[in-house]
């Protein structure tokens, strides 16, 4: 079985985010980064897959030198080899044609993703990866199994739970519940060891065109201040809410 | 040319998030003055509610291969029905899914996540949610069809009542267009009610102590007819379901009220839930970083606050 396991390269999430002073772009400076939450869940399972049933695991990043870290991570937790695509990841469509390219060239059985990316939330490259393709897919998974070329998805519904059965090759997005939180690897000494010689083979990008520009961004508008009020008076935060915020 | 939206249901029935994605498709259409049309699959409602928001038509598409969800079968029946340059979805799990695969056999730009109405049709320019709620990123689609969107409970519902007609739409879809097949749907509850749609939020933390102790949350939502939510580290530990984890990795939300109670809002949870209109924390510890993104706060024992709190909701709702 070949995984080829996505992944992104984000602020850490206790990250304050900051935009340049234009409002053009995301201000990098004084960023940690770490592998998208979403797409460490599904790292893992890959790993979980490639222990017990023996799996080869590629990780792919679409980015500059500057997402080497993560990828080097990656391999510490246990990924075979990297594939770094060298370009700007500009845009889902434009990130999502690099992965699909690699994935076809590779005749990769699973494509293991996050279900989107903390930072520009698109949760767009999964589905067109699976479109470009003409792969099935499932999205924002919180189970996996893989039998033979078949796989088993659990993924949420309103209300419950929905089992998917697909064949290879398939697009996965998971998310949290695909593995537990306490089943993520912190890499260790060995792993990081041998991740420094594993290959990690950089490319060039295909391009594509894009309609989709980015004006700017701004930050959400702050809050004024709390309004506190005693704990012997709890009648008044319900009249507050009924006469103030008109929300009950 | 018409705007066409995608009304998704749930057993037969609109969600809200479907009649918010009409009053975002109006919204357009009456800016480039054009009609909204609406696609309900497998839907056993009226189409009142979506005249009521705004849907000029709403075409009714029947079948029994997609009585299960599945992705590339509904970008195919939305694809065929496109009549336009502008499909609206909810930003559900479902349509989230497929509008990737809808934008790419649309030839059309994707854009996710939007929070408010275009400032301008064409080029199309609006406003989407970025960094986990930490920041708003605007784009402009030059032009094209464009696919986008619309995230649940940011927009808003917006009546704008239209005599619609209906219309039965036959579409060509067979099994071998769904790819991936659903072998088993297990449903915990029908009663509960959806956390994205929720207009009040209640949630609670690791303040609460212990699984057993939940009971005067439940309370709490059941007076306010609210939803369940919890922190991350609650969800963690095995308290609360996985599916009630709001925050940075766990579900986005934008009730109209959030109330925290023994959560201390770590800069994670934050993201997940500064959305909400308005933000009620409840918190022994005067410290908690919680009480600077709350508008009203209530320092002081969840165990003796709450009951009382409950019991005030009470006598308001008489």
């Amino acid at each position: 079985m070949k995984i080829l396991v996505c992944i992104s390269s984000v602020p850490d999430t206790t990250a304050k985010i900051n935009f340049t002073g234009d409002g053009k772009e995301f201000d990098k400076n004084g960023i940690q980064f770490v592998i998208n939450p979403h797409d460490e869940f599904s790292l893992t399972r890959a790993v979980q897959l490639q222990e017990t049933q023996g799996a080869k695991i590629t990780v792919i990043t679409v980015g500059d030198a500057s997402v080497e870290p993560v990828m080097r991570k990656a391999l510490a937790i246990g990924a075979d080899d990297a594939i770094r695509v060298n370009a700007d990841a500009r845009d889902g469509l434009f990130v999502a044609t690099q992965i699909a390219k690699v994935a076809k060239d590779g005749s990769y059985d699973l494509i293991l993703t996050g279900r989107e990316s903390i930072d520009y939330n698109g949760g767009e490259v999964p589905g067109l990866v699976a479109g470009i393709l003409d792969y099935g897919f499932v999205n924002g998974c919180v189970g996996l199994t893989v039998n033979g070329s078949s796989v088993e998805a659990v993924r949420e519904i309103d209300g419950g739970k929905e089992t998917i059965s697909a064949q290879f090759p398939v697009v996965i997005a998971g998310q949290k519940g695909l593995v537990e939180e306490t089943e993520l690897r912190i890499p260790n000494m060995r792993g990081i060891m041998a991740a420094r010689t594993k290959p990690l083979n950089v490319v060039e990008a295909e391009q594509t065109s894009s309609k989709l520009k980015v004006v700017g961004y701004v930050k959400p508008p702050s809050r004024g201040n709390v309004t506190l009020i005693d704990k012997d008076n709890v009648a008044e935060l319900v009249r507050l809410l009924h006469e103030e915020a008109k929300v009950i | 040319m018409a705007v066409l939206v995608y009304a998704e249901s749930y057993d037969g029935h609109y969600k809200k998030a479907a009649l918010e994605a009409v009053s975002y498709a109006k919204s357009i259409a009456d800016k480039a003055g054009d009609t909204v049309t609406a696609v309900a699959i497998n839907a056993t409602e009226s189409s009142d509610s979506l005249y009521k928001y705004g849907a000029n038509k709403v075409l009714k598409v029947s079948s029994d291969v997609l009585k299960n969800f599945s992705p590339n079968a509904y970008a195919k029946v939305l694809a065929d029905l496109k009549d336009g340059d502008t499909i609206v979805l909810p930003a559900t799990n479902d349509a989230s899914s497929f509008a990737p695969l809808l934008a790419l056999k649309t030839n059309a730009t994707l854009v996710t996540n939007l929070m408010s109405a275009p400032s301008s049709v064409s080029p199309f320019t609006a406003e989407r949610k970025a960094f986990s709620g930490k920041g708003i990123e605007t784009i402009e689609v030059t032009d094209g069809v464009k696919v986008l969107t619309v995230l649940q409970n940011a927009f808003g519902l917006k009546e704008n009542p239209v005599a619609g007609t209906e219309e039965t739409a036959n579409v060509s879809i067979s099994d071998a267009d769904t790819k991936v097949k659903v072998v088993k749907v297990e449903h915990a509850s029908t009663d509960k009610i959806d956390l994205k749609e929720a207009e009040i939020v209640v949630s609670a933390g690791r303040g609460l102590k212990g699984p057993e102790n939940w009971g005067m949350i439940e309370e709490l939502a059941g007076i306010l007819g609210a939803a369940t939510a919890c922190s991350k580290p609650v969800a963690d530990i095995g308290w609360r379901p996985h599916s009630e984890h709001v925050g940075q990795t766990g579900k986005a939300i934008s009730p109209k009220l959030y109330i925290a109670v023994g959560i201390s809002g770590a800069i994670q949870h934050l993201a997940g839930v500064n959305s909400s209109k308005t933000i009620v924390v409840i918190n022994s510890d005067p410290e908690a970083p919680f009480f600077k993104s709350a508008d009203y706060g209530i320092v002081g024992d969840a165990f003796e606050v709450v009951p009382k709190l409950n019991e005030e909701l009470r006598k308001f709702k008489g």
